[in-house]
């Protein structure tokens, strides 16, 4: 085994023997979004408005809820110091470890929410907006949010920084995805959102792992 | 041969200087016993020496003479297992993270000589403190390194447990390896043991 596909496997064993770590967000997404309609009345025109930002406020959520175990058990257990010590450049196992996370609770979101957008009534044009802001999006929570993991991870109750550290964040993301979907809504031309969120994917790929990290060394401190 | 040399080391933890100006030269062949009262900054020194956390002043540099990945192998108070996976599992991942890829058979001989026969498949988090830290410690026969970093080795291991180590260190020094570790019991060691003492300071 490769060092790096060591550590992509590694996570992927863990996520499949602690299944209810993968789950807790997914729940928590399908439910946040079946409330909606049941609390502001299930017209079909408000419901449709309120759609997009609903489905992308609720999966920044519950990335957030899921983001703590990125780094935590490694960190309590001393798998990051063997990690540091190792020859391998520390940026590029956290870039894995965000990616083997992102694949295992981030993606089972996306994939459900075809089913969400029919409960809120959103188009198929929107849909198709919707389904690649997140796609180009919701790494860059996984990305950014690493940062905050990292840094907070040495914290006994980070729980509450964590959020208040990236939440805001977030909101260029959002405005730009919800408008997307927006747009998208009136049968507009949204790839100049679509082609700002990539650029924010590319951007947070390249310089996120450096941060994280130079956080963990800091935590290790 | 200097296997690490670390010059005018400081350490200050929340305003207490614990140590400053502190050289430390480790060679070839040499068993280094790192002695001191709780809280006067032992394994902080170990922290610094492994690269792991960065001194106030000073400088360290570890001279590796062997081809291998790993420049030195640190063990602390943290097992670096994860409780969900095997003994098996853990060492695995672990050298492959240091490219050195021993064949599942290799695992088990050395498992076994732990005395962990029988446990390999378990998830760690069910074996015992000592077995858990057998684990960790079937480490140092896995990859080769010139250095050995141990922070109390010796921590809920059993009596042959503890003969077994020390014997393991021996051979290790005996070989050429250095070898720095703590431990508040001395060290029954057949190679002439340097001892490296830190005081509590105020």
């Amino acid at each position: 085994m490769s060092p790096l596909y060591s550590i992509i496997h590694r996570d992927f064993t863990l996520a499949m023997r602690q299944k209810a770590d993968i789950f807790q967000p997914l729940t928590f997404f399908a439910l946040v979004i079946t409330l909606f309609p049941i609390a502001v009345g299930p017209a079909p025109e408000t419901l449709q408005k309120i759609g997009p930002g609903v489905i992308w406020v609720a999966a920044i959520l519950s990335a957030l809820l899921g983001m703590e175990r990125l780094f935590r058990d490694d960190f309590n257990d001393g798998v990051l110091e063997q990690m540091q010590l190792s020859k391998l450049s520390l940026s590029w196992i956290m870039f894995a470890k965000v990616l083997t996370h992102w694949l295992v609770s981030i993606v089972p979101l996306i994939f459900i929410s075809p089913l969400l957008a029919l409960f809120l009534n959103l188009t198929m044009p929107m849909y198709w907006a919707l389904l690649a802001t997140l796609l180009l999006g919701t790494p860059i929570l996984s990305l950014l949010g690493a940062i905050a993991v990292a840094l907070t991870v040495g914290l006994q109750k980070g729980g509450i920084l964590l959020s208040l550290i990236i939440i805001p964040v977030f909101i260029p993301l959002l405005i730009f995805a919800t408008s997307a979907v927006d747009t998208a809504m009136f049968g507009l031309n949204y790839l100049p959102q679509l082609a700002i969120i990539a650029a924010m994917l590319c951007i947070a790929m390249a310089l996120t792992p450096i941060a994280m990290s130079y956080a963990i060394r800091v935590s290790h401190q | 041969m200097d296997v690490l040399v670390a010059r005018n080391l400081t350490c200050v933890k929340q305003d207490r200087t614990l140590f400053s100006e502190l050289d430390v030269t480790l060679r070839a062949g040499e068993l280094v016993h790192l002695t001191g009262p709780n809280g006067a900054g032992k394994t902080s020194l170990l922290r610094i020496l492994s690269g792991l956390s960065l001194p106030e002043s000073g400088l360290v540099q570890v001279h590796s003479n062997s081809q291998s990945d790993v420049p030195l192998l640190y063990l602390g108070h943290k097992l670096a297992q994860n409780k969900h996976l095997s003994a098996i599992e853990n060492l695995t991942y672990w050298t492959a993270l240091h490219r050195v890829n021993p064949s599942l058979d290799e695992l088990y001989e050395v498992l076994a000589r732990y005395e962990l026969v029988g446990l390999e498949d378990l998830p760690t988090g069910q074996l015992s403190a000592g077995q858990q830290r057998r684990v960790s410690l079937a480490r140092t026969q896995l990859v080769d390194t010139s250095l050995w970093i141990l922070d109390e080795p010796y921590t809920s291991l059993d009596v042959s447990g503890i003969a077994f180590i020390q014997a393991r260190v021996d051979e290790f020094v005996a070989q050429g390896g250095c070898v720095i570790m703590t431990s508040h019991q001395a060290l029954l060691s057949s190679h002439q043991v340097k001892e490296l003492a830190l005081e509590y300071r105020i």
